[in-house]
């Protein structure tokens, strides 16, 4: 009886861990800032009675360790695919939340973030493309593009996130696939405007380039940076950087050719 | 008219952006909001003379401040509002001029592009910042209160 308890006792234990380190994995896939997984992961753990706990995220993986009565328990998991889906870090928090108001036991809360672990992204991948074609076109404007080039660069810009998006399904590096929507871009801009479509490349080109500056990784970096989280604040402004080379370096083929 | 154009053109660019980063869709009209009042923000220096750098600072700084007013509201995380506000300041063109002078081995011009593209990156960092510690020290007056 004393040794079925305390089994018991231990899987509580893991399942508690489970939670925090699903909540962690959800926000971090989806592009939240290291100090806010790791506070959600803190508070999940402190709200289910664990006195101590720490964690440590890097953009790449979390380490978690919780002190109880026993030996720490101490759980990693590995990080490998990270996407932008600001809806799942909106549900994580709102979770967490409702946990701190102690409406939701360990079983119930797994179940609920397990759900939206599994959930689909909010916008279908046409709404995505359409959003980024309309953004080009936008943005072309406020850089104070004219009328002419706004439809060139809608078509422009929807092509080239779509490029980025097929060309990361077939290689999975994601430099490349930058580099290759710049570069579409860059062609269909040219041809454009050889063609009489487009007035001017500059604009179309840095309308249609927007859909693919790396805005998060750059926010998260100055605000990872700020909370003192280093390496995760230097190794995203490396991502952001690298994704800027692979964009100008698209760009710059097609003006070399020119 | 100008002005009209830069006010619809940037709500929709900002709500785009919302969108591309799958935001929760009753949030899409704040991202949309945050990113016209940044934008606007941002135009309207510049055309009143201020340097890029200074304009930057002041865009920056009031996108995060409107995105922590409205996590606070909508208790939801700060992110969600500030990244399709800061996305139409990042110097997209700047950066391209830059690229394109080296490309075109000039390296005088290229080097100038790039400097300022990099002093405008680090302006929007400081208006983060700025913004951060300002709702710290809001943060603490109240612990102080209340304790």
């Amino acid at each position: 009886m004393e040794i079925e308890d305390m089994e018991q006792y231990l899987e509580e234990q893991y399942d508690m861990m489970d939670v925090c380190l699903l909540a962690g994995k959800i926000m971090l896939e989806s592009g939240a800032e290291t100090y806010r997984v790791e506070d959600t992961m803190m508070r999940i753990a402190k709200n289910y009675g664990i006195k101590e706990s720490h964690s440590y995220v890097t953009p790449t993986g979390i380490m978690f360790s919780i002190e109880t009565e026993e030996p720490t328990k101490t759980k990693l998991i590995r990080i490998s695919d990270r996407t932008t889906d600001l809806k799942k870090v909106m549900l994580v928090n709102s979770t967490s939340r409702r946990i701190a108001n102690g409406e939701l036991d360990v079983p119930q809360a797994y179940r609920i973030l397990k759900r939206i672990y599994k959930d689909d992204e909010t916008y279908s991948l046409k709404t995505r493309i359409a959003a980024a074609a309309i953004s080009s076109g936008c943005f072309l404007m406020m850089f104070q593009g004219s009328w002419a080039d706004f439809i060139p660069a809608v078509i422009i810009g929807g092509l080239g996130f779509a490029s980025v998006v097929y060309v990361h399904d077939l290689v999975l590096i994601k430099f490349f696939s930058e580099f290759m929507a710049a570069l579409v871009i860059g062609l269909l801009a040219a041809g454009a405007v050889m063609t009489g479509l487009g007035q001017e490349l500059d604009k179309i080109i840095i309308g249609s380039v927007m859909p693919l500056v790396p805005g998060l990784l750059i926010t998260n970096a100055v605000r990872d940076l700020i909370a003192g989280h280093f390496i995760s604040g230097l190794s995203k402004g490396a991502e952001a950087f690298l994704t800027a080379f692979a964009i100008g370096s698209g760009i710059a083929v097609v003006v070399t050719l020119l | 008219m100008d002005i009209l154009i830069q006010t619809v053109t940037s709500f929709i660019a900002a709500a785009g952006f919302g969108i591309i980063f799958n935001a929760p869709k009753e949030a899409l009209w704040k991202c949309g909001l945050v990113g016209m009042l940044g934008w606007m923000a941002f135009f309207i220096l510049t055309l009143q003379g201020i340097g890029e750098v200074p304009s930057t600072v002041a865009a920056a700084f009031m996108i995060a401040v409107i995105s922590q007013v409205f996590s606070r509201v909508y208790k939801a995380p700060v992110i969600i509002y500030i990244v399709s506000g800061i996305i139409p300041l990042v110097p997209g063109g700047t950066a391209y001029n830059a690229m394109r002078s080296f490309v075109t081995n000039d390296y005088n011009m290229a080097l100038s592009y790039a400097a300022k593209a990099f002093m405008v990156s680090g302006s929007i960092a400081m208006g983060i910042v700025l913004s951060e510690v300002i709702s710290q020290i809001m943060k603490q007056s109240r612990l102080k209160r209340i304790g």
